[in-house]
This record gives C-alpha cells, structure tokens and sequence, in this order.
C-alpha cells in the first residue's frame, strides 16, 4: 500500500492506471487480519472470564473433585460421545449416501425431512420417549396386560434413564449434522470420481469406501465436530437420565456446593475436551484441498432401485425420521391438544416473537462475523490469524450457563466503568447500559454459535479454488468485492445452512437465555423449561410444538432450495447392478 | 478503499442491531424489580394481588441458575431489589456472595419465627415443607419406618428411591444429620442409605413416589408439597394414593423443615417499596396465596394451612435454626461426593 501510495505521487494518473495494478493480487488489506484479531478479542472475553474463575476460585475445591467425582464424570461423558459418535455417524453417513445414490419411492421427501430432527430439542425428546418407555408408560404397561406381569420385579425392561437411553436420544436429534455435511459433499464430489473408480473395476460398495467417504472426510469430521460439542454440552438430557458427565458436574458442583469457581474448573476442562475435538477436525482436513471446477457438477445419474432394495433404503431413511422426529412430534401434538386453552395466550404469542426476533437477529450478526472470520483467514495466510479464527470459536465448548456468568463479567464491568466515569465527569448516573438487556443474550449467541457459522463457511470456502481469486485480483476486483460479488453467490448453499443451524441453535437454547434476560421476558424455551424442569413438560408442550414447528420452516425453506439448486445436475438410470 | 468500505458498513450494521436492543433503563419509582429461582407462575398470583391493593407494578426474571452471580457482577447499579428462592442454601448462598442487605422490620420479625430466618436479618422464610418419608401403603408397615436415621438400617436394602443427593433439598437433609450427629456419624449414615437403595438416584421427588408404586421401590424422600401437586393431577393420583406420609423422628428431635424465602438486595433501588412487598409477603392474604398455590405451610402461625394440607396432619418439626443447619451445606455436598451416592 506504502509502495502504491508512492507511485501515485509521483505519476501521472493515466499512467498509473495503465501500467500499475491498482493493487498487488498477493496483498491482502490489513483490514481482514485487523478484523479477525478484533471479533476474536471481544468474543474470548466470556472464556477469559471463566478462565480468571477457574484459576482464581474462591474457595479452591479442585482437589476434592479430583479424588471424588471428576473420575466418574470424565468416564461417562467419554463414554457418552463415543457412543453418540458412532451412532450418529452411522445413520448420518447411511442415510446421506442412499438418499443421493439412489432413487427409490419417498426419496424426494426423505431429502429435506431427514433435516427435521435437528428441530427438536434434545430435552424434548428425552421426556417424550421416557413417559412412553419407562415402568408406567403405554409400551410396559401394554407388556404387562399382555403377559401378565405384576411389578417391576417380574420382568427386565431396558431403562430408558440410562447411558444407553441417552446416546440414543441425542443421537436421533444430532444425526442431521451429519447427514447434512456429508450429503453436500456426495452431491457435490464429481461424478468423474466415481465413474473413473467404476471404470478401473470397483463395484458401488468399493466406490463408497475408497472413494467418497474419504473424500467425504473433511465434512464428516465439521459435522461430527459439532455433533461431539453439542453432546458435550448437552445439560437437559444427562440430567433427566442421571448421566453424570461432566456438564452434569458443573452444575452440582455449582449450585449445590455454591462454588462457581470449581463449576469453571470442570467447564475448563470440557474445553481441553473441544480443543482436541477442534484440533481432530483440522488434522483430518489437513492438505486436504479438492477445489471443484465451477463446471464439474456435472450431471451424475441417480441408480433407480425396487423392490427388496428399495425397501432397504426406505428403512434407513424412514427409521430416523419416525423416532426423531414424528413420534416426539406426535406425543406433543397429543399434550398440546389437552393443554390448548391454558396455553394459546396472548403471552404466548410475545413468547413466540421474542423467540423469532433474537433468534433471527443473532443468526444474521453470527453469520456476518463468520463470514469476515472465514474469509480473513483464507486471505490471510498467517499463524496468528488461524489461531485467532480458532479461539474465536471457543464459546462453543462452554456448557451455557457458565457462558452466561463469562458474559456477564465483562459486560458488568463495562456498565460499572461507564457509570462511574459519568458520574465523575458529569454528575449523572448510567446505571447498567448493556446488562440485562437484549445485547447480553445476543451477545452471549453469537459467542456460543459462532464456531458454528465461520466453521461451515469455511468449509464451504475451502472448495472454492483459489485460482478463482487471482482471476478475480488481476481483473481489478478488491478483497471485499471478491468475497461479495464471487464467493458469495458460489457459496451461498454453505453460508445459507450455516445462517439456519445458527438460527434454530438460538430457538433452543435456554441455560444462557434464562440468566441473561431482561425483566419480565420469556422466550418459548424459557416458557418451555419452567414446565419441564419440574417434570410438567405437558403444561407446555404448546410452546415446545412452536419451537420444533418455527424450527423446521428454515429447515425446510432452505434445505428445499440447496436441493433445487442441486439436483438439476442429477438424472436417473435403472439399476444395473 | 471498498473492502474497508464493506467491512465498515458490516460493522455500523452490527452496532445498529446492538444499538436497538439496549433499552435504556428508565428507572419508574412505582415498581419493583425481583430475581427469583422459584418458577413464575407460581409466585404470579401473590404479585397480582400485590399490585392490585397497592399499585406497585412488579417486574421478575426467572432462572434456577446465575442470579446471584448476576447479582454480584451488577453490584451498586443492579435494577433488582428483592431476591426470592426456593430454599434456604440460595439465600445464604447470596449473603455469602455479599449481595444482600439486612433488614429489621418489626412486622416481619414478628411474622416469621426465628428458626426461619437469619439472625442478622439477612433472609427470611415465607413457607416451609417438611422433608418426609412416602412410605408404600401395602409394602411397608405402619411403625416400620420411624426416623430418618432408619433409612440406613440393612432391614430397607434395596427399598429406598430418592432424587440425587446433590439436590438442594437433600443436602439440606445431610446438613441436618451433620447437626445432629457430626460428620462421621452422617458420613456412615450416608453410606448406609447408599446400600440401601433400590435404583441410581434420578428425577425428582414426584419421580420417586411413582416408583413406590411402580414396586421399583418401598419408601420415597420427598418433600411434603409434592404429595398435594400428586393429588391434585388427575395422572399422578394413583401415585400418592398408593403411599403414607411419614413424619419421622416425631419421638426425638422432629422431622427436618426447609423454607422458601426471600432476601432483600444491597443495591435494591426501590428499597420502600420492597420492603412494602416484603412485609406482604409475611401478612395473613399472601401467606394463605402462597401456601395454597403450593401445598407448603405458611410460615406465619395463626394462618391457617389449605385444607387438603392440613388433613395430612400436625407434626413436630426439627427445633434447630436453618441458619445453624446451613452452617454445614458444604460439608454435607463433600459427604456426597465422597461416598460417591450418585455415581
């Protein structure tokens, strides 16, 4: 810039014009590395926060933790993401690969609807599948009448409050990470690597191991990323089946030893647990660099199946769908129906907008920031930039609350400073400017969800080719008209699905919702919790039906329109096989 | 520059959003602003009937979690006045956290006894609920269960359900036990109702009472008010009517009781008006309101308990202060965690 600054001085401007670019393609503005430094810096202020708790307690009970409870805690919860792991990797694998290789009948629908589970809280689904499979529930209670079992004693019935029931559940509504990273990627792999397989003698099921899944590998490991976090930070489900993670940790050690200073400890130690898991989904994408031609998707023909085949593939897709989705739907549609005058208030309607706007709001100033993250740091080649771009992205190891408590900290602090300088300088109180408002839970989203967004642009970005920017560079274009006027259109699905996990992410999160508010403000999963927390779900299944229901139409809209877009490049051909 | 161009315009659009969803606090004197752990709707109608006669509107946040560290970080400039919790260990939690301020009301000393609120005038109770033994109606015989001291005799292996003893309302219960026997002696008690129990410990009070009916299990811990929200759905009847409440220790030091209460905040910026809300809360009107909404026994006596509760009948409660009880919370958590009850 100094160089170029230099020679307009000296030259005539027609000069210039012709025969100096106007800037150098490898220069990067310093704007991008000052933007990233400045997002990182204010979103670390919560950890650090936390961090000062952690290494400043009050009352310093780490050691007691370490002899007593921290063992098992560790144990449960490593044992709790194994499990998760595996089955949502399954099923988001199996799925994703029959809903795009073949074409049997459902197959349409299927595409979009195995989004849906994503809607559903996992605290929901918990207490919908445990009044119907624990001891007074209608599937024991049918055994009975059925085989004539008085008590408990009689017979053995696996217990839906257990390790097992928990992967299970978080399972079935963590699947469409999953599935939804690594469909994108078999759509859009080229067809050319597939048929260049077939030719050189793999049949269909080689082709899916040595081929596309490793090529999948990269979205496989963004999905399973988020799927292992959110597990980790999952509170409503450990807690109702007596799983004692590590978060379950937090909270006992919180609010019934009354050490917030241990609660940080333990939630410290959950975020060495997302730093490997960051560090496990960078090392798989490492110098993995596949760039697709504007032009390779090209069209790849859909094997159509019948038969017993179909059927198959209809399986692994409806099974899902059925237990993540519309059996936890319908068992709330049933409460809702018996609770619908005490609920359907004009209360109930500020609770839905509340819902919408902050959501909204905070997946939008989420994704702007993820943008300008994910795209620094592909302008910007530096160590320090990845590893702000990483840091950035740490609130998402946070289990909520305690995120909540960092948030509060800083922002405290701030209205405290603010409101002293006033009243020094001018003689009037400001009293708290950003605490208990609206800012602090926005603020304490974009924290939490950010990795969420500049994680699935960045992967988005990765396969945009970087010889797109040079042409882009050597034709005048700046930086920012690059970003906006040729990676975001190429990258639109991405950004797209990163605005709508963001959104509904914000629609279900509660633990930091409820510390954060104003006065007087609920939202529908804050509405939600006062219920479910003192196990009367159904009193408010009205407003956990809203949250699901205003939870698919983005799934829906959007997963619609990626599919569009998408399958123009598809046809189908018989099976051949 | 136009990348610094769009940065900017991004940026302005982000301080716009953040701009708009300040609201600039304007403090009205007629109200009061209240952090609560106890669910909304079931302070609702007793902050109604509050601004009806006085005209005093009054404003709630509602979180089980983070209230009082939010307390703490807001310091002088916080906009609550009144702290209500659902248990004893919140409000000394807040004292020790230093976010409240001790009042010395001639009404409230009089309405709320002693025991029930801090020597210093830190907190007070506004209803209690006993800590009770639901024992089952056909499996356990009337005079088998009679002190909480029982729970670990080997007679009750693989009878007893209760919610995890990390819950608020047992540590409370293993504070008492620490009180009335040491720590060693409530360390191998504690030890004793771990052998002794039927299931790993999981949901709350209702949860247990369900699975004495269920056979899962013979006797519950509970607390008293859970019994009447049984009763009073039509799903749950079964369940409570399939046990008896067991008052235990009635021949010694008498069952243990824990309250709900409130305390009044260090800023509290409308401190008269909290203070008005404060003594109401105490007077005869709130206490039947409260009482009734949940089944508890209003602290003040001479008020009247709703019927259904008094029909469980009179009982002795433990005389020790809750002050005094509270002194052992920590040490009670420890205990749990060092017999290892919840794993």
């Amino acid at each position: 810039m100094t160089v170029n600054s230099l020679q307009k001085s000296k030259a005539p401007r027609w000069f210039e014009r012709v025969f100096t670019p106007s800037h150098n393609i490898q220069t990067v503005p310093a704007q991008w590395q000052w933007s990233v430094w400045l997002i990182a810096a204010i979103v670390l202020l919560p950890i650090i926060a936390v961090l000062w708790l952690t290494f400043f307690p009050e009352e310093n009970i780490w050691p007691h933790l370490l002899d007593t409870v921290l063992p098992n805690y560790l144990s449960s919860t490593l044992l709790l993401m194994l499990g998760v792991g595996l089955l949502s990797s399954w099923i988001g694998i199996s799925t994703a690969w029959v809903s795009t290789m073949y074409d049997f009948p459902g197959r349409r629908i299927f595409e979009w609807a195995l989004l849906l589970p994503f809607a559903v809280p996992a605290y929901v689904i918990a207490y919908v599948y445990t009044d119907m499979l624990e001891y007074s529930g209608w599937v024991q209670t049918g055994l009975r009448g059925l085989f004539g079992w008085e008590s408990a004693r009689d017979y053995w019935f696996p217990h839906i409050r257990s390790l097992g029931g928990a992967i299970l559940m978080l399972s079935l509504v963590l699947y469409p990470y999953i599935f939804m990273m690594v469909r994108a990627t078999f759509i859009e792999q080229s067809a050319s690597l597939r048929d260049a397989a077939r030719t050189l003698g793999c049949n269909r099921r080689e082709v899916f191991w040595r081929v596309s899944l490793p090529t999948a590998r990269p979205a496989l490991a963004v999905g399973l990323a988020l799927v292992l976090m959110e597990t980790l930070n999952d509170f409503g489900t450990v807690d109702y089946f007596a799983v004692r993670t590590l978060t379950a940790g937090i909270y006992d050690v919180w609010m019934n030893m009354g050490n917030i200073g241990g609660a940080a400890q333990i939630a410290s130690v959950m975020m060495i647990f997302i730093l490997v898991l960051i560090g496990f989904e960078r090392y798989s994408r490492r110098r993995q660099k596949q760039f697709s031609r504007g032009d390779s998707f090209k069209t790849f023909q859909r094997v159509r199946l019948k038969g017993r085949k179909a059927l198959a593939c209809w399986l692994i897709c409806a099974l899902p769908l059925l237990l993540g989705f519309i059996v936890p739907v319908a068992a709330l549609f049933r409460h809702a129906v018996v609770y619908f005058e005490d609920s359907w208030t004009t209360d109930f309607f500020h609770m839905s907008w509340n819902s919408f706007m902050l959501s909204s709001i905070a997946a939008i100033c989420t994704i702007i920031l993820g943008l300008i993250l994910a795209y620094g740091n592909r302008l910007v080649k530096r160590g320090s930039v990845q590893k702000a771009v990483r840091l950035a992205g740490l609130g998402y190891a946070m289990p909520g609350a305690v995120l909540a408590v960092g948030v509060i900290m800083p922002l405290a602090a701030f209205d405290n400073a603010v409101d002293h300088l006033a009243r020094e300088w001018l003689g009037v109180s400001t009293g708290l400017l950003l605490s208990g408002t609206l800012f602090a839970i926005i603020f304490a989203y974009i924290v939490r969800f950010l990795a969420v967004a500049s994680g699935s642009i960045e992967s988005s970005l990765e396969k945009v080719t970087p010889s797109m920017d040079m042409a882009a560079r050597s034709l005048g274009y700046s930086t920012a008209e690059i970003l906006r006027k040729v990676h975001l259109p190429m990258i639109k699905p991405g950004v797209l699905t990163a605005a709508l996990v963001v959104f509904v992410d914000c629609m279900k999160e509660l633990p930091a919702t409820l510390v954060l508010r104003p006065f007087n403000f609920d939202t529908l999963a804050t509405h939600v919790y006062q219920y479910a927390s003192d196990e009367m779900l159904e009193a408010s299944a009205l407003a956990a039906l809203v949250i699901v229901l205003v939870g698919i139409v983005p799934v829906i809209l959007l997963s619609r329109s990626i599919i569009a877009s998408r399958n123009e490049m598809v046809s189908v051909k018989p099976d051949s096989d | 520059m136009s990348q610094a161009h769009a940065l900017k315009k991004a940026i302005a659009g982000l301080v716009l959003v953040a701009g708009s969803t300040v609201a600039v606090s304007v403090q009205a004197a007629n109200e009061i602003n209240i952090y609560s752990d106890r669910q909304a709707f079931l302070m609702q109608p007793i902050l109604d009937a509050f601004t009806k006669e006085t005209g005093i509107k009054v404003n709630v946040v509602f979180a089980k979690k983070g209230i009082i560290e939010r307390l703490k970080n807001e310091g002088a400039n916080s906009p609550a006045d009144l702290l209500l919790t659902s248990n004893v260990s919140n409000l000394s939690r807040a004292v020790d956290a230093g976010v409240t301020q001790s009042v010395n009301d001639k009404t409230i000393n009089s309405n709320v006894p002693a025991q029930y609120r801090d020597p210093n005038g830190q907190w007070f109770g506004l209803t209690t609920r006993a800590r009770v033994i639901y024992a089952s109606k056909t499996r356990v015989k009337e005079g088998e269960f009679q002190r909480y001291e029982d729970l670990a005799d080997p007679k009750f292996k693989g009878r007893i359900c209760t919610r995890k003893g990390g819950d608020t309302y047992n540590i409370a219960l293993i504070a008492s036990m620490i009180a009335a026997h040491g720590e060693a002696g409530a360390k191998s008690w504690l030890e004793g109702v771990k052998a002794n129990l039927a299931q790993k410990p999981q949901g709350n009070d209702r949860a247990q009472v369900k699975a004495v009916k269920e056979g899962v299990c013979d006797i519950a811990i509970g607390n008293t008010y859970y019994y009447g929200h049984m009763l009073a759905n039509e799903e749950q009847r079964a369940w409570a009517e399939s046990v008896n409440i067991v008052y235990p220790n009635q021949a010694d030091r008498g069952a243990h009781v824990n309250i709900s209460g409130m305390a009044l905040t260090k800023a509290a910026p409308h401190r008269a008006e909290a203070l008005q809300l404060m003594r109401f809360l105490t007077e005869n009107k709130a206490q039947k309101i409260y009482a009734e909404e949940n089944y508890e026994f209003p602290i003040k006596a001479g008020v009247s308990a709703s019927k259904l509760v008094a029909h469980w009948g009179d009982f002795k409660a433990d005389k020790v202060s809750l002050a005094e009880v509270d002194k052992y919370r920590k040490q009670a958590a420890k205990l749990v965690n060092e017999v290892g009850f919840d794993n």
